[in-house]
């Protein structure tokens, strides 16, 4: 018998993994570092009608929504260096935000029930947005009376800005706030999307 | 502070890698098992690092200890009968048991009735590809030590060494 040559070890050490399943062994790891509190930041990437969007969450709740045009890498890199490197993708935790999301999309929910982590936003925006948050559904405001509600009435282009950053857009409405005039103006996801989202609430004045 | 990866990424870059070192090192039956410990161990520790580089090999050697913590568990060294001998201390395994082993996807038995140090060399140079100079990193000892456990490690799994 001719011994083992390295190419053959190679080839059989290399080989023994092929019959276990890689995914079923990630999937049981992300399982148990869920219930050991060792997933910081959890993501998901979900469809929608405008494209594909990334959630992600903490504890405390949905902590930012990517819309399509946003890259992926660059949004889990800013979370992991804010928040905690242990950035995982476990899509379970992010569950109820796309059962809502996906009902909202269907004109089914018109109003979001998940916790929001409020942590991105800070300072004016934050209060802007926390404004923006009360905007019911089907109704918009001007630039303006959501900077009037956040407590300073002539910080309109603050609160352009404020919405321009929102790091939770379709759960904060920020769609819902529009140019005086009427025209529904810029919007993170681009204006298509945002007339999209107003005429999907039977917003959009004509 | 490190800027350190999103975690996901070591998944989808080393994971593969690791459960290929597992398997070969404690078997298809326990390497799942070893591989969550490994990777819940690494979990742990990723925030405290002081920086990315080199994070294949830092994955790998959490990998190696877990394996040497499942040996000394007590697991089983399974060596197939009527292929094994004692030779001068250590054991050695003939060439058809090795054939047959690799066939059957089962070399790992073969490669457990290594000590440590030349186990994990073996298998970190055959089935990952392991440069020696982050093979020794990774076995604490200098980068001859770590040819000298791959080669002495291949010569017990031939039968040569006497």
């Amino acid at each position: 018998m001719n011994p083992i040559t390295d190419k053959e070890l190679k080839s059989a050490l290399r080989g023994a993994a092929g019959e276990l399943d890689l995914s079923d062994a990630t999937a049981r790891l992300l399982e148990r570092a869920e219930e050991e509190g060792l997933v910081e930041v959890a993501y998901a990437t979900v469809d929608s009608p405008f494209g594909r969007l990334l959630l992600a969450g903490t504890d405390r709740g949905i902590v930012k929504v990517g819309l399509p045009n946003q890259d992926v890498d660059e949004v889990l890199s800013q979370l992991a260096a804010r928040f905690s490197p242990r950035v995982l993708e476990a899509p379970r935790r992010l569950d109820p935000a796309r059962r809502e999301l996906d009902e909202y999309f269907e004109g089914k929910l018109t109003a979001f029930d998940v916790p929001v982590d409020w942590r991105l936003s800070r300072g004016f925006a934050d209060k802007v947005l926390h404004a923006v948050a009360r905007i019911p559904y089907g109704k918009t405001l001007s630039y303006g009376e959501v900077a009037a509600k956040a407590g300073n009435p002539r910080a309109f282009r603050a609160a352009g800005t404020a919405c321009g950053i929102n790091p939770v857009p379709l759960i904060v409405p920020c769609h819902r706030v529009v140019q005086a005039g009427g025209k529904p103006g810029n919007y993170g996801g681009g204006p298509e999307m945002k007339r999209a989202l107003l005429e999907l609430e039977g917003s959009l004045q004509r | 502070m490190a800027t350190l990866p999103p975690f996901q990424e070591l998944l989808d870059e080393h994971a593969r890698d690791v459960l290929g070192f597992l398997v070969a090192s404690v078997g298809p039956h326990d390497a799942e098992d070893v591989f969550q410990e490994t990777f819940i161990a690494a979990l742990r520790a990723y925030p405290d690092l002081s920086h990315g580089d080199n994070l294949h090999s830092w994955l790998l050697t959490i990998a190696h200890r877990k394996a040497v913590d499942h040996y000394r568990a007590g697991a089983r060294r399974a060596v197939p009968a009527g292929s094994a001998e004692e030779v001068g201390g250590g054991v050695a395994v003939s060439d058809e048991a090795l054939e047959r082993a690799g066939d059957d996807g089962e070399i790992w038995k073969l490669v457990s009735v290594l000590p440590p140090k030349q186990r994990s060399a073996v298998v970190l140079r055959f089935a990952t590809d392991m440069a020696y100079s982050q093979i020794a990193e990774l076995l604490d000892s200098s980068e001859e030590a770590a040819r000298r456990n791959v080669h002495e490690g291949l010569k017990k799994l031939r039968g040569e060494l006497r």
